[in-house]
């Protein structure tokens, strides 16, 4: 493979999971005091980065990797962190509509944004991390690989690939496998895939001044359109009122009863047993 | 539609050897919101005909694919969800419930796209709302906050987590046929079956101990056991629970990825999880905060994961674990 590369690398803006995450009025709070790039798709930005920089320089010229994200104004801080790493474009989908949108939702429009960049120019593959920090739900790369017609693969620890396809290694619980499958293909890279480099001075500074490109659901009306033609199937619904899976509570646990400490004296171990068959649990 | 004429598809992961407790779990929840039926990409076996026959379940959906992909077909997630699709259609099914695996939540995915169906991933409880809606909650951000989400579609699609509920067996055994139904793969079905596979031969010397993801009972290790974990396996053996880690021990190369409890290895959620030598970093406290009854054992006072624990035991985890291990040993000996 020496031919240019174009990578999508699909993130997401996520509350740091040190900080005092919320959800208020059923949604979770995503505000630009506590608000990252998700730590997982560093990973994914890496793989892609590496991909381009193993080309023989011509190559590498004509190659892109953009960062796409769907979310709220404050989501832009994930593609600023994206370009410190090294990215050469970003994508913003953002509209108040998406506010509240379940995986259909997010998925369709994040789909929409990859098939307007793929009619653009072909892009040849489609990186993402293993999951959000916030939802785990790890589901919105098959949804969009599914309105692209565009094979998935996730947990993807290693992977090379052939003039048409992708061959990717996978780690699942307890089983290790490979997937051969035609490109593009949507393609989500495990923590261990790699480790993601430090933003540098010189990243950071243009990082600053880069310019991210802010599409609306009205910019990406005709590949939605084609999306659902091409999948025969009608477009679901977004926000709030078009989610499928709708919030209907969100409570904080109540907080746990007050720890019994013991501490060892030559019996910690009969305490902990005696814990155990005391609460019935042995 | 009342609940005893809704139809419940249960997505069998292992129909070919027995079925695990996870599967049994999704069958007892399965009963409670409406008529279960099985789904199997594989031919049953008696053993598990035996256990859907125990568990209420008369009827098993067996996938037919139109042609020969080997014998790791049911490996490729988007056959799955083609064929869960196809079950879902000729049974008129209102649910389908998944383990929630991650090879499974790519095919929850699919199927979700393929029919139209609102997705809740990772419910530890399925009901039903006023209106007859199916109701997913889940606890989220490592623990300390309860949702809820109500699908609105006709059909629901949901993977449910290990230990949601109790397995319990039917009132009445009942008779368990098996139906085949055609399934013609899509190409992405096709590449989507793994060209190679090979499942770890881990565990394969003392107790077969149960998978981490789905056990009742799990004993983790951190760094404090310095690489030494003869005295988590022994607890974990006492008490027949799976056994974990904590990143740093896999980093090192203490124990294999797959022990590897936190947000970006294992997430655990078992009726008792014991942490010894674990300080509760919060990569590992995500994996583990939804745990029931929390115990650490940990020679520093001050360690964070002390903070979430029903028990702290303040001492060295290479004296408490060897006594708790004989002390419940004893115990159940006396049982």
């Amino acid at each position: 493979m020496a031919a240019a590369l174009r990578v999508v690398v699909a993130v997401k803006y996520v509350p740091d999971i040190q900080s005092a995450r919320a959800f208020e009025d059923r949604r979770l709070v995503r505000t630009s005091d506590d608000g990252t790039l998700n730590e997982l798709d560093e990973n994914a930005v890496e793989a892609a980065l590496r991909l381009v920089e193993a080309l023989p320089e011509d190559a590498r010229e004509a190659s892109e990797v953009v960062v796409v994200t769907v979310g709220p104004a404050d989501a832009e801080a994930a593609l600023r962190k994206a370009y410190q790493l090294g990215a050469d474009r970003a994508v913003h989908v953002v509209d108040d509509a998406l506010a509240g949108s379940d995986y259909h939702g997010t998925a369709v429009a994040l789909a929409a944004a990859i098939r307007r960049l793929h009619d653009e120019r072909p892009v040849d593959l489609v990186l993402t991390g293993m999951a959000a920090l916030d939802g785990l739900g790890s589901v919105v790369p098959t949804l969009a690989a599914s309105w692209l017609g565009w094979p998935a693969v996730g947990l993807v620890t290693a992977f090379t690939l052939g003039d048409a396809d992708l061959s990717a290694t996978r780690e699942l619980d307890g089983v290790t496998e490979t997937v051969t499958v035609p490109r593009p293909a949507v393609v989500s890279v495990t923590d261990h895939a790699n480790d993601p480099r430090f933003p540098n001075f010189k990243l950071i500074m243009a990082a600053r001044s880069k310019p991210v490109e802010a599409w609306s659901l009205a910019d990406l009306e005709v590949p939605l359109e084609r999306l659902s033609e091409a999948a025969g199937l009608p477009l679901p619904g977004v926000g709030g009122e078009g989610a499928r899976a709708r919030t209907t509570s969100a409570e904080p646990r109540p907080p746990r009863p007050e720890t019994e400490v013991v501490t060892d004296k030559g019996e910690g171990g009969i305490a902990l047993a005696e814990f155990l068959i005391r609460h019935e649990l042995v | 539609m009342t609940s005893s004429r809704r139809t419940v598809l249960v997505h069998l992961d292992t129909p070919a050897t027995e079925l695990s407790s996870s599967a049994l779990e999704l069958l007892t929840l399965g009963r409670s919101l409406g008529r279960v039926e099985a789904v199997a990409l594989e031919s049953p076996s008696l053993t598990t005909l035996a256990q859907l026959g125990a568990y209420g379940v008369e009827l098993v959906r067996q996938a037919e694919v139109s042609e020969d992909l080997g014998p790791d077909a049911a490996h490729s997630t988007a056959l799955v969800a083609e064929a869960l699709a196809r079950a879902a259609d000729a049974s008129g099914a209102a649910v389908v419930l998944l383990a929630s695996t991650f090879p499974n939540k790519e095919s929850a995915a699919r199927l979700a796209f393929l029919t139209g169906a609102g997705l809740v991933i990772d419910a530890a409880a399925v009901g039903l709302s006023d209106e007859g809606h199916v109701v997913g909650s889940k606890r989220v951000l490592a623990g300390t906050w309860d949702t809820s989400c109500e699908i609105v579609t006709d059909l629901a699609v949901l993977t449910v987590r290990a230990n949601a509920v109790v397995p319990e067996p039917a009132e009445a055994a009942v008779e368990t046929t098996v139906e085949g139904f055609a399934v013609v793969p899509s190409a992405l079905a096709k590449a989507g079956v793994p060209t190679s596979r090979e499942v770890h031969a881990s565990e394969s010397e003392g107790p077969a101990r149960p998978a981490l993801a789905e056990a009742a009972y799990v004993v983790a290790g951190g760094r404090g056991t310095f690489g030494d974990f003869t005295p988590v396996e022994d607890l974990a053996d006492a008490l027949g629970a799976a056994v974990g880690a904590t990143r740093d021990c896999v980093d090192e190369g203490w124990i294999g990825h797959d022990a590897q409890i936190g947000q970006t290895g294992v997430t655990v959620a078992p009726r008792v999880y014991i942490g010894a030598g674990i300080s509760g970093a919060p990569h590992h406290r995500g994996g583990m905060q939804a745990s029931q009854v929390i115990v650490a054992v940990n020679n520093d006072p001050d360690c964070p994961l002390f903070e979430i624990a029903d028990l702290a035991v303040v001492g060295d985890l290479h004296e408490v674990l060897p006594q708790a291990a004989e002390r419940i040993r004893e115990h159940r000996a006396q049982a």
